[in-house]
């Protein structure tokens, strides 16, 4: 085991590591996920599996045949025309020619649409604006077509919402108004998800995600999965993709429970089983990239998340797999050797439903 | 979008080039995880599940059932048309489809 492996820090940096290195990251990497999750680590054999798909010397990899999954996306269309902001390439395509590329010239499983800020709060307003593209495009789709936004919370505090800015109040020391202003928010979000998924829904939407839920902490996971709720019960034959933030679900509240469990600090199974509850259809399970490990660290934890999430659940679970998350390293271009050898563990040896 | 185009490279099914589409309709309509999403749709179209991901397999289904296939042919159905078939297929109702048979009276 003297060769040198090639791969890449979790910024993307490449580096030649030992193959020693590459091994105690694996080691190093599932033992940090197993001790979160109160769980195991992958076991030996997975684990020289996945030095295999890492030290594989070609420069990119794949799932084997007849093992192949369900990639759906959180608004890969928009990357053709939008710029460096949505990870976009400024191709001049509108949005129908933009999906209907990604559906046939790409072949994706499935597409989707969203507004450029990819947060409910502002297609609130333009509504009748989503639902016309929305629909005109659903007529000429043949794959799967979803509508997608991340609910983000923040957006309700002030300077830019309604709600008195948490993040403020708290090194005031004003937790119990941090806590109100959170649950307001909260309020204001669910009715917005329902509002937005309620006026798609009525013009014959096929999937709803609802993406990054929780990324202002456990409030905001609260809202989501309220809204699922809301939604399913209106609209029962209603899709609805449902996927976190990161592996654990921050506590800026600490007090918000649902279904008598504790939100704040739920990792990728718990949120599942949450998820699950609310009625969702299918779980996106996200696990954040460390920057300062390497790839093998990083790819090895996420594949433990994945596995014990799989296991947790009966829904179908898509790994995440854009910048910086399940071992994609956190960079705008993140690089294809890393990117389908991630791609490959995560389907082979996480059991992923889809990414 | 490299990244994207690399994902679908190294794991995806296909979409409509081969029944990656099908499968995905039943994780979103069913719940099913993978494996019994691809065997739902390899037993409705008499298909082994391997054969799922073959394009030259599934190009001829697809083109047969007129569900769609990935290069245009004049006269074959794509989009509301294909997928209309697409929900007898599968007996699955997809919600677009659904506002389409209710606008025209079927």
């Amino acid at each position: 085991m003297s060769k040198k492996i090639l791969t890449r820090m979790g910024d993307g940096e490449r580096l030649w590591m030992d193959a020693e290195e590459v091994m105690d990251d694996i080691q190093d990497g599932s033992e940090d996920a197993a001790r979160r999750l109160g769980g195991k680590p992958l076991s030996q054999e997975e684990q020289e599996k996945l030095f295999e798909i890492l030290a594989e010397p070609s420069r990119i990899v794949s799932v084997n045949p007849g093992e192949e999954v369900i990639v759906s996306d959180d608004g890969c269309t928009m990357s053709f025309y939008s710029g460096q902001d949505g990870g976009g390439t400024g191709t001049p395509l509108s949005r129908q020619q933009a999906v209907l590329t990604y559906e046939r010239a790409c072949g994706a499983d499935t597409t989707s649409m969203g507004h450029s800020d990819y947060s409910y709060k502002p297609v609130k307003s333009i509504i009748n604006f989503e639902a016309n593209d929305y629909y005109n495009i659903s007529q000429v789709t043949t794959a799967p077509f979803f509508y997608g936004a991340q609910p983000n919370m923040g957006l309700y505090f002030q300077p830019d919402g309604p709600c008195p800015n948490a993040a403020e109040l708290m090194p005031l020391g004003k937790i119990d108004e941090a806590r109100a202003s959170q649950e307001e928010a909260c309020e204001y979000l669910t009715d917005d998800l329902e509002f937005v998924g309620s006026r798609l829904a009525d013009i014959g939407l096929e999937g709803l995600n609802f993406d990054t839920s929780g990324s202002a902490g456990d409030a905001d996971f609260l809202a989501a999965l309220k809204g699922v709720e809301r939604l399913k019960a209106k609209y029962p034959d209603l899709p609805i993709l449902m996927g976190g933030a990161g592996e654990f679900v921050l506590g800026m509240h600490g007090k918000i429970t649902y279904n008598g469990r504790q939100v704040a600090g739920m990792y990728t199974p718990d949120q599942a089983k949450a998820v699950e509850k609310a009625g969702a259809d299918i779980f996106g399970m996200a696990v954040n990239t460390v920057t300062t490990e390497s790839v093998p660290w990083n790819l090895a934890r996420a594949v433990t998340f994945l596995k014990a999430t799989t296991e947790a659940t009966n829904l179908p679970v898509h790994a995440n797999v854009g910048m910086g998350v399940c071992g994609v390293p956190m960079m705008e271009q993140p690089p294809i050797d890393c990117v389908t050898r991630v791609s490959k563990s995560l389907v082979q040896l996480g059991k992923a439903d889809g990414l | 979008m490299g990244m994207s185009i690399a994902h679908i490279m190294a794991s995806c099914m296909g979409g409509i080039r081969t029944a990656g589409d099908l499968v995905a309709w039943m994780q979103m309509t069913r719940k099913m995880k993978i494996n019994d999403a691809k065997a739902y749709v390899a037993g409705k179209l008499g298909i082994d599940v391997f054969d799922l991901t073959d394009e030259e397999v599934m190009r001829d289904i697809r083109k047969d059932l007129g569900i769609g296939t990935v290069t245009s042919i004049a006269g074959s159905p794509k989009g509301i048309r294909a997928k209309i078939k697409i929900a007898e297929l599968l007996g699955i109702k997809i919600r677009s489809v659904e506002l389409f048979k209710k606008q025209i009276g079927i």
